[in-house]
């Protein structure tokens, strides 16, 4: 596998010698880029389209990967790079981010981040032709990120970061479930009409129950009252409960009937509840507050144990918070 | 130096064990060389194509214990090539014939076959002790001969190898009789354990002081198993999680403080705050503690588990601990002195905050003693290492690794320059480094001006141009290991090291600008100095070295090479 992602890079070099060899040592990058486009062909219309794209790129950012999302093309090869590489690190690393594209295409067609080029040498013509059909250029205009833009979504470079397969195997196991989850419930959202990002950034919040060992991501965007949250939650984690249990009864498999609901989440009155970290990072019960309000300012969920409740300081958000 | 006078510097040198005074005995004088390899019982050995295993007899003939390390450390990261090479059977077989004496092994990167594990236990009739570590070749089929026939077993320690996981029986090959073990550790493995052979032997084995479980064991059979070996120092858990009746519960809490020497934590995977609890009787007296595999862990989880542990020395933690969790380790555990945060979900697949500067200065405040630091983030900014590196001036191993390759400064958009000119600066003891984020050759310029103790750097994705490499090839007069990936150095860096590479262990150059030529050049310049090439593709230009790995060896180039490995 390293071998042929090697191998590639290396014909990707032999193929388009022009693009790299006019990749300058300094630091004008972009710039040359541009030279470089004009080079191959592209009009002065392209180049003016090119002086326009040179605009706040976080806005570039969140839209190329908003447009990636929702047309899942595979011409959508705008592979961002970080922002400010410096000259030759910039050129090593857009090559191992298109190396390692190629080798997610294979395996990955369908995950629209990570669409793909199919053939190296392209490089220079599906970069025009991405000019052409969507304006924002490549995030790596030397302007600071935005603050939102809390961490790239890092293409996979072999062995980055360094972390031995162990750990990531470790990593993978306990975080392949809610991973697939979140993203079916992306899906889901999406004929809603809503900006898949924003509800990516702004709604989702991870939840965690007492005595489940798999962290679970919630959508808060897709409730508008706590009860229709307290039965999403019984949804996610109700399966898992039983099944937690079954499997620490030592096999005795009995899972239809052991799944119960789980109720009471928001009044204390079940086994479980409901409480939540708040941006400030106080834990409150689930319910205090306005529903517009508990959506603003939930950092996390948490299912505990009401057993467990009473041992903990939960501020009463209504007196201590947030006078209504 | 008559035979008397030998007796007594022989005497004398039993009670030097560490093995840098060894070797500054054994540059004295003929004599005391003499006395020094006739008396020396241990040899590590850092680089196994560094020497042969017949030079290595020859010189110190009386050995009982080795260590020996294989495969460049990339190859943790998937950068070496399979069938590398690193195996230990040249070794075994001259050992064997040598030191049918050897009592002890170690060995890290090391491909280690069933077959060796077999010649192993049948070879050496006192052997006591074996660690594997990030070996690889072998199954649990080479567990049950060491199971089988190393009759005086104190020590089988396996972690984070490659191993072909066939079964747990291998616990069932340990003799009825056999009572000698003190550590075992085999928390990597996957297969499900012989739990009564497992428990069986913790009870026979009274000297047992170090148990590492793998996560099949639940939690009330380690409740069994502590209520056989309350006198263990270290515990490395199982599956944290087991839904208890209240009576096991109470067992579980009654044998855990039982265990009042326990001093390091481990394993606890599937962790959550439910049972945490039942573990703070025994975290008063805590050095260590591993909750890297506790992947649920979150920030109170942490909070209310260290405000237990007001000794902890070390502590491993995943990101999902947040900075709030750092916090919390900041005001609970003043006496700190190894951080090691690991990213949970380091292919930046999963909405996980992670850990940030904040949480990293907020332990730097609190733990002033920090001496060892690995961090994981995805992001980091000049100002909080600088004050990172006012806090903890004694840290000897700063390892940052912001997992966005050549990511700024995310305040100012400045390169990380300043951040590790800190660090080199002002911790004068530094003796490992890794530098991640967008850095020039300021940053490598500064490393080769102040890290005069530097030993080990790593670097990716850094600098500008050959002058970058240049600065610490001029500088760090005590360097031995330098690793670089991705990097625009090429052979007017490579061969400014010209006058180094005999005095350090390894180069690694894996994707960087170096030629074929320059490599020939390079070995042809330098004796004893083994140029190895790995090329992935044959297709590929010929002209360019791809991954380089250059170390000094007295043994000649090795003979095992295999065809993609062109040594000059």
């Amino acid at each position: 596998m390293v071998a042929e992602m090697e191998g590639c890079t290396r014909k990707e070099e032999e193929a388009c010698p022009q693009l790299l060899d006019l990749i300058p040592r300094q630091r004008d990058w972009l710039v040359s880029r541009d030279i470089e486009g004009s080079s191959h062909g592209s009009s002065s219309s392209e180049e003016k389209k090119l002086e326009l794209r040179l605009g706040p790129p976080c806005q570039n950012w969140s839209m190329e990967r908003e447009r990636d999302e929702k047309s899942q093309s595979l011409l959508s090869l705008g592979y961002f790079s970080s922002p400010m590489f410096s000259n030759q690190t910039q050129k090593l690393i857009s090559s191992y981010q298109q190396q390692a594209k190629v080798g997610s295409f294979i395996h990955l067609p369908v995950n629209p981040n990570k669409a793909s080029q199919p053939c190296c040498s392209k490089v220079v013509d599906l970069q025009n032709a991405e000019r052409k059909g969507f304006s924002p250029a490549p995030a790596n205009t030397a302007v600071l990120p935005n603050t939102s833009q809390k961490r790239t979504a890092p293409a996979p470079i072999v062995g980055w970061p360094p972390v031995r397969s162990f750990r990531k195997n470790l990593a993978s196991n306990n975080s392949s479930k809610p991973a697939v989850e979140s993203e079916n419930v992306v899906q889901n959202k999406v004929p809603n009409g809503k900006p898949v990002e924003t509800s990516r950034q702004g709604l989702f919040v991870k939840i965690n129950m007492d005595g489940v060992p798999i962290g679970r991501k919630v959508d808060l965007g897709a409730y508008d009252s706590y009860q229709k949250l307290s039965s999403a939650v019984d949804e996610l984690f109700r399966g898992l409960l039983a099944a937690q249990r079954d499997s620490c009864a030592g096999g005795t498999k009995n899972k239809q009937g052991e799944e119960k609901e789980i109720a009471g989440l928001l009044d204390g009155s079940g086994e479980y509840t409901l409480v939540y970290e708040d941006n400030e990072g106080d834990r409150m019960l689930v319910g205090d507050v306005p529903w517009q309000m508990f959506v603003s300012t939930v950092k996390r969920l948490r299912v505990l144990k009401s057993s467990e409740l009473s041992a903990l300081r939960l501020r009463s958000s209504k007196q201590d918070k947030m006078p209504l | 130096m008559d035979s008397q006078r030998k007796k007594v510097l022989e005497q004398v040198l039993n009670l030097v064990t560490s093995p840098k005074d060894r070797s500054s005995v054994s540059l004295v004088c003929k004599d005391w060389y003499d006395v020094e390899r006739h008396s020396r019982r241990h040899v590590f050995i850092g680089n196994c194509y560094s020497v042969s295993p017949e030079i290595v007899t020859r010189r110190f003939p009386n050995i009982r214990s080795v260590t020996l390390k294989g495969r460049p450390r990339f190859s943790d990261f998937n950068l070496v090539p399979p069938n590398w090479g690193g195996d230990v059977r040249p070794w075994l077989d001259v050992f064997a014939a040598e030191y049918p004496q050897l009592e002890e092994l170690r060995l890290k990167r090391m491909t280690v076959s069933d077959e060796s594990l077999e010649f192993l236990a049948a070879s050496f009739a006192d052997f006591k002790a074996l660690s594997l570590l990030s070996c690889d070749g072998f199954s649990t089929d080479g567990l049950e001969a060491i199971a089988t026939d190393c009759k005086n077993l104190t020590e089988l320690d396996i972690q984070e190898n490659d191993i072909d996981d066939k079964s747990g029986d291998w616990l069932s090959c340990f003799p009825e009789n056999f009572t000698s073990m003190e550590i075992l550790n085999f928390s990597c493995l996957n297969s499900d354990v012989d739990f009564d052979a497992l428990e069986s032997l913790v009870s026979r084995c009274k000297s047992l002081k170090v148990l590492k479980v793998n996560k099949t064991v639940t939690l009330d059979q380690l409740r069994s198993l502590l209520n056989h070996a309350p006198q263990l120092l270290e515990l490395g858990t199982g599956s944290f999680w087991q839904e208890l009746t209240p009576s096991q519960h109470s067992e579980l809490e009654r044998v855990f403080s039982n265990c009042k020497n326990l001093h390091a934590l481990s394993g606890l995977w599937q962790a959550t705050a439910l049972y945490l609890p039942v573990l703070y009787p025994v975290c008063t007296n805590l050095t260590f503690l591993n909750l890297s595999y506790a992947a649920t862990l979150q920030s109170w989880d942490l909070a209310k588990l260290v405000a237990n542990c007001p000794h902890l020395r070390r502590l491993w933690v995943l990101d999902t601990v947040e900075d709030k969790g750092l916090e919390a380790v900041g005001s609970n555990c003043p006496l700190l002195e190894e951080l090691r945060v690991f990213p949970s979900s380091p292919d930046g697949d999963d909405i996980v905050d992670g850990v940030t500067e904040s949480g990293f200065v907020a332990v730097s405040h609190g733990c002033p003693r920090l001496r060892y630091v690995l961090y994981f983030c995805w992001q980091m900014t000049n100002a909080a290492v600088a004050t990172v590196a006012q806090n903890c001036p004694d840290i000897t191993h700063f390892r940052l690794c912001i997992m966005t390759p050549a990511k700024p400064d995310h305040l100012t958009g400045e390169p990380m320059d300043e951040a590790f000119g800190a660090v080199v600066k002002t911790c004068t003891k530094l003796e490992r480094l890794s530098v991640s984020g967008l850095l020039t050759d300021l940053t490598f310029e500064y490393i080769g001006k102040y890290a005069k103790n530097l030993e080990y750097l790593s670097v990716a994705f850094a600098g500008d141009s050959d002058q970058g490499m240049q600065y610490v090839m001029n500088g760090c007069p005590k360097l031995k290991k330098l690793e670089i990936r991705d990097c625009p150095f090429g052979d007017t860096a490579l061969l400014s090291g010209l006058e180094k590479y005999e005095s350090m262990r390894s180069l690694w150059m894996s994707a960087c600008l170096v030629t074929m030529n320059a490599c020939r050049s390079l070995a042809s310049k330098v004796r004893r100095l083994n140029v190895e090439v790995m090329k992935d593709d044959e297709n590929g230009d010929d002209s360019q070295a791809d991954k380089v790995y250059v170390y000094r060896s007295i043994a000649g180039p090795r003979k095992d090479a295999p065809a993609f490995v062109l040594t000059f």
